[in-house]
């Protein structure tokens, strides 16, 4: 068999929408093509389950071996498929894939080259450098049959989101036979979705352990995902084997634990995760950015200072099938001109509209309105719109000022006075 | 004085010789004045000529662009409009800040020869404003002159005027500033006052201070006005030269110019609250109690005015040591009344040391009128030298020159009065001698004119063995803005260029050359002097997506940003205390070469000069600095070249955006350029 001898890996890559993605425009979600790259047609079979609840979710899968002589991704500049299974990739069309706004799923395994080491990193996410290690726990093992050597790991500390792993909970653990990896912390954008337990490292099962192993405990991640400034979204693990039938059907007992789940929880995971991955969850989208002065219809192009002003956003979430409203109590507005001048949580209709009204702060400049929206899980949405606020006109401050009339009266009266001063100074010889 | 006066007098007499002299001298003088006013025109028309119909150097830009506004929004939008797209994100109120003048002269010229179906763009009349309004100063100037000495006098001054090289070097074709019609304004006000002076009529009273409100309008050079006129009233007082038409003359003006000026928004109330205008109020004190106390004395016997003095002195006093309450009303009244006293014993006492000197007012007022004359060109003078100096050093030269061809004039003017004693001959060569001066005087005037200052500074011209070069590179990047960015882009230079910016490339700037707020310039200082990390998150920021930068290495442009560089240096340094200046210097000298210190090769300002400059020659010779640039291989990582003009004098960079994804950490010599930029990362003033 080749698989023993190559490295496997899944890159499942979906389109979405261009860059510029809060306008997705893209048709509906069914259109989508996948082209999965086989080494052997055998792969189809062995990962059927995947592929086939892939299939009824929509997606054309078309499967193709790597070495075949008419395969293109590209003809005239636009990509002929949304999605990829690659055997010999250079990084480059792959990371610029993921650059352009397309998904990935990116599954290695102890055999993984550094050319597929090397797309994880570039994504924040570092595989242990040590070829032969995989991820060990003693503690935590699936409990099988025969006695193996622990690196069939069955872990349940899963990331605590509903919008990636699905509103139902996965009751039973997930099964995990791999190499480790760990993600950058500095990185903002990658997140641990499967973490090892506390008791798991990362060090070849079959030579002794001379020096302690570099990556230990929960710093091991299993499955992480990262979502990319463009939002696209990428889900790195170290197991291929998570996604097999094999393992799909497994019963699992976990070590110490003495629930024994009929099946294991990689089904639930995989289709829930791959249904984050491709976007039939977490996808906000903001438009119609609208704010107006109070009492008015049309958008002024300028706001003058002390107004009070109206301000509505829509929001919208992307259910697999259509764009559902998106409900929440913590979307805030910025009034914003190097720093917030007035900050405010928007209230919703329950319908997707979210509106605020507050008054234009004393001070003019070019201002901008800012949403900086960024939870786990979902897209980031970050708009602004400038608007500029003048100070008063000439004709618009107050004519006449109470505490003044003292001085009115005092300059009226002089010129009254001057006036009859000089009629009889002039008039009266 | 009475001589020139024009025929429509002489007619109701008899038609004798002397009449018929006056008519054609009218007449005469009319066509000279005439034919000065067309010198004065075409004499600043070389620049037209030479390059084109164009708008010159910095300033001029914002005027044209504030004229342009105005020309479509009208009036009252000009007032009230605040700019938003200069100083992003502060923006500016233009209404208020500018001396609107200029552009509501320029701007009736071109409603009125819209009006009358004559469509010229408003570029060309911006252009040509300056030129016209030479034409007017002259003949102010003769007006001036003829008040002050005769309309012989005033058509030399009025022929001099129209081609001082110093006032041309303000007023080409092109050169749309505040000056160009200031001089006028300048010029007329004094007329107007002399005027006053002369006739005592209350009419010229107001139409000088009408004059004095459109100078207020034009320039921040009233104050020279408002400072210069007390001046002379005091004097004459000091010197027993009080009389009704001096108060008329000074009085109005005060009151109804004062006022007047107030109602220019960018002058408001510093029309009372400056320093600037103090002089003119105390003046306006003294000239009153002088009234006064003139008054009392004609009212009392003089051994009764005696008395009165002492007792208002004494009362005086003793208020003044009593309560410093008073002290600012009563000093100002005791000073006064002691200044009369004063000024009773120096009339007296300049009355016996000059029998000659009558009472009679005309001659009084015409001598000291002509000694404000001068004066008054003497200011016009420095007034100049501190702004050419402040443009440009290269002009000092030029200015000297100038100087020495002027003193000529003025002595020629003394001699004409020693004429009268010299013999026939020495008058006959003395004569030739002022012809000649007159001629190379003029002939000086047009090389001036033609080459000195005809540069529009935007389009250079250079001479060399193989002909003429035209480096026409900063409209070219300014064309490449236009219609290669997004209308409401953001772009950084160095201030210089902002005016420039807004106006030929429309887009907006962070500063400009309205350097009103120091601390934005400051940050667009620190940012160039940073490294490119550093300079990038601060101009990510302010929203820049662009980035300008001038660059004379390879043409030998010397007035590039790297000259100017220590500059933003210094300004950066000077609000942001972590960029020092001595870390850009090595030894205390400035230089770019491979002694330079690492700080002045990493900054931003370095790179986006010198960036692929090696490439031009293979060496990376500057040849401004006259030497090889100290680090020539490098990459830029947080900006790219967009745009680099014919003759890389401009280049445009565009602020990359953020990296979509975030590496890990396998490579190490990543990770620790990256541990760096977080140190670097706080400097950053916004965070």
């Amino acid at each position: 068999m080749k698989m023993k001898n190559f490295y496997f890996f899944f890159i499942f890559a979906i389109s979405f929408f261009p860059l510029l993605c809060f306008s997705f425009n893209e048709g509906a979600p069914t259109d989508r093509r996948v082209l999965v790259l086989l080494d052997d047609y055998s792969l189809k079979s062995s990962h059927s389950i995947f592929f086939n609840s892939l299939k009824s979710r929509g997606f054309n899968l078309d499967f193709k071996l790597a070495d075949d002589p008419t395969l293109a991704l590209k003809r005239y500049g636009q990509f002929l498929y949304d999605a990829l299974i690659l055997f010999s990739p250079s990084t480059d069309p792959v990371l610029d894939f993921v650059d352009s706004g397309r998904d990935l799923i990116l599954a290695a395994d102890a055999s993984a080259s550094d050319l597929i080491k090397n797309i994880a990193t570039e994504c924040g996410v570092d595989f242990d450098e040590d070829s032969s290690a995989v991820v060990i726990d003693h503690k935590s093992y699936a409990i099988s049959g025969t006695e193996g050597d622990h690196t069939l790991i069955a872990s349940d500390d899963f990331i605590q989101s509903d919008v990636i792993l699905g509103k139902n909970k996965i009751e039973a653990p997930v099964l995990f036979k791999g190499i480790a990896h760990s993600v950058n912390a500095a990185s903002s954008l990658v997140l641990k979705v499967l973490s090892a337990s506390p008791s798991a490292y990362s060090a070849s099962p079959k030579s002794k352990l001379s020096s302690p192993p570099l990556l230990t405990g929960t710093a091991i991640s299993l499955v992480s995902v990262v979502q990319a400034r463009n939002n696209a979204r990428i889900m790195i693990t170290g197991s291929l084997d998570l996604f097999s039938n094999r393992l799909f059907r497994t019963a699992v007992q976990k070590a110490g634990s003495p629930n024994k789940h009929e099946k294991s929880g990689n089904e639930q995971f995989v289709t829930e995760i791959s249904k984050w991955v491709f976007h039939e969850r977490g996808h906000l989208k903001a438009l119609n950015l609208g704010h107006q002065k109070v009492g008015e219809a049309e958008e002024p192009a300028m706001y003058r200072i002390k107004d009070d002003l109206k301000f509505s956003v829509e929001i919208y979430e992307w259910s697999g099938k259509s764009w559902e409203p998106y409900v929440a109590d913590d979307v805030q507005v910025q009034f914003y001109m190097m720093s917030p001048y007035v900050l405010k949580t928007l209230s919703t209709n329950g319908k997707g509209l979210y509106h605020a009204s507050f008054k234009v702060p004393d001070v003019y400049g070019v201002f901008q309105f800012k949403i900086d929206y960024q939870r786990l899980g979902y897209t980031s949405l970050s708009l602004s719109k400038q608007i500029p606020v003048r100070p008063f006109r000439h004709n618009e401050y107050e004519r006449f000022i109470t505490t003044a009339f003292p001085y009115y009266g005092a300059s009226f009266s002089t010129m009254a006075g001057f006036f009859i001063f000089s009629i009889v100074y002039l008039y009266n010889k | 004085m009475a001589a020139p006066e024009t025929s429509t007098a002489a007619v109701p007499t008899l038609m004798t010789n002397n009449s018929l002299r006056n008519a054609f001298g009218g007449v005469l003088s009319f066509f000279i004045l005439l034919l000065i006013g067309v010198l004065a025109f075409s004499i600043r028309l070389f620049s037209v000529i030479k390059y084109e119909s164009v708008i010159h150097e910095f300033d001029p830009y914002f005027n044209y662009r504030v004229t342009q506004f105005l020309t479509k929004k009208g009036i009252y939008d000009f007032w009230n409009w605040f700019d938003d797209r200069t100083w992003y994100p502060l923006g500016r109120v233009i209404g208020g800040t500018v001396y609107p003048g200029l552009t509501l002269t320029a701007g009736t010229i071109w409603w009125f020869l819209n009006s009358l179906n004559i469509p010229l763009s408003v570029e060309t009349v911006c252009v040509f404003t300056a030129p016209i309004f030479s034409a007017f100063a002259s003949w102010a100037t003769y007006l001036l002159t003829k008040e002050v000495k005769g309309a012989g006098a005033g058509l030399t001054a009025a022929a001099l005027l129209a081609m001082v090289p110093s006032y041309i070097s303000r007023s080409v074709a092109g050169s749309y500033d505040n000056e160009a019609v200031a001089i006028f304004a300048l010029i007329f006000t004094f007329y107007l006052y002399i005027k006053t002076l002369n006739t005592g009529s209350l009419f010229y009273a107001t139409l000088n201070s009408i004059a004095y409100f459109y100078m207020v309008c034009s320039w921040g050079g009233y104050t020279f006005i408002i400072n210069l006129i007390p001046m002379h009233v005091l004097l004459c007082i000091v010197t027993g030269r009080y009389s009704s038409r001096l108060y008329i003359a000074y009085a109005p003006l005060v009151v109804l110019g004062t006022l007047l000026a107030a109602l220019v928004p960018v002058v408001g109330f510093n029309a009372v609250m400056t320093s600037e205008h103090f002089a003119s109020f105390l003046v306006f004190i003294v000239i009153h109690v002088v009234a006064f106390v003139y008054y009392i004395k004609g009212i009392l016997s003089p051994k009764m005015f005696k008395v009165a003095v002492t007792l208002v002195v004494s009362v005086g006093l003793c208020k003044l040591i009593c309560g410093p309450l008073y002290s600012d009303i009563s000093a100002c009244i005791t000073s006064g009344i002691a200044l009369s006293q004063a000024f009773d014993v120096f009339t007296r006492s300049i009355k016996y040391q000059l029998p000659g000197v009558s009472s009679t007012n005309e001659l009084d007022a015409g001598e000291t009128s002509s000694a404000t004359a001068e004066a008054q060109n003497d200011a016009v003078k420095t007034e100049k030298t501190e702004e050419t100096s402040k443009d440009r050093p290269s002009r000092k030269s030029k200015k000297k020159e100038k100087e020495q061809v002027e003193k000529p004039s003025t002595k020629a003017k003394a001699e004409k009065k020693r004429l009268l004693a010299l013999p026939l001959e020495a008058s006959v060569i003395a004569l030739l001698l002022l012809i000649m001066l007159g001629a190379f005087y003029v002939v000086h005037c047009v090389w001036a004119a033609a080459e000195a200052y005809s540069a529009p500074s935007i389009v250079l011209t250079s001479h060399s063995h193989d002909g003429l070069h035209v480096f026409d590179d900063f409209r070219e990047a300014y064309g490449w803005l236009r219609h290669n960015t997004d209308v409401d882009d953001k772009v950084a230079s160095w201030w210089d260029y902002g005016y420039q910016t807004t106006a030929m490339a429309n887009r907006t700037v962070i500063v400009d050359n309205n350097t009103w707020n120091n601390t934005h310039i400051a940050t667009v200082g620190t940012a160039m002097s940073s490294p490119e990390k550093a300079a990038w998150e601060i101009f990510h920021s302010l929203d820049v997506k662009y980035v300008l930068v001038v660059f004379g290495g390879l043409v030998g442009y010397p007035s590039d940003d790297i000259n100017k560089f220590l500059w933003m240096v210094r300004i950066g340094g000077g609000v942001f205390p972590h960029i020092k200046e001595p870390d850009y210097l090595r030894d205390g000298q400035y230089r770019i070469d491979s002694q330079a210190t690492s700080t002045m090769l990493n900054c931003l300002m370095y790179k986006l000069s010198y960036y692929r400059f090696v490439e031009t020659d293979g060496k990376g010779f500057d040849r401004v600095r006259r030497t090889e640039i100290g680090k020539k291989y490098f990459k830029l990582t947080h900006f790219e070249e967009v745009f680099t003009t014919h003759h890389w004098m401009v280049r445009i960079y565009k602020l990359k955006l953020p990296k979509n994804r975030i590496r890990g950490k396998t490579k190490k010599s990543k990770s620790k350029t990256s541990s760096k930029r977080s140190g670097i990362t706080k400097k950053n003033p916004w965070h």
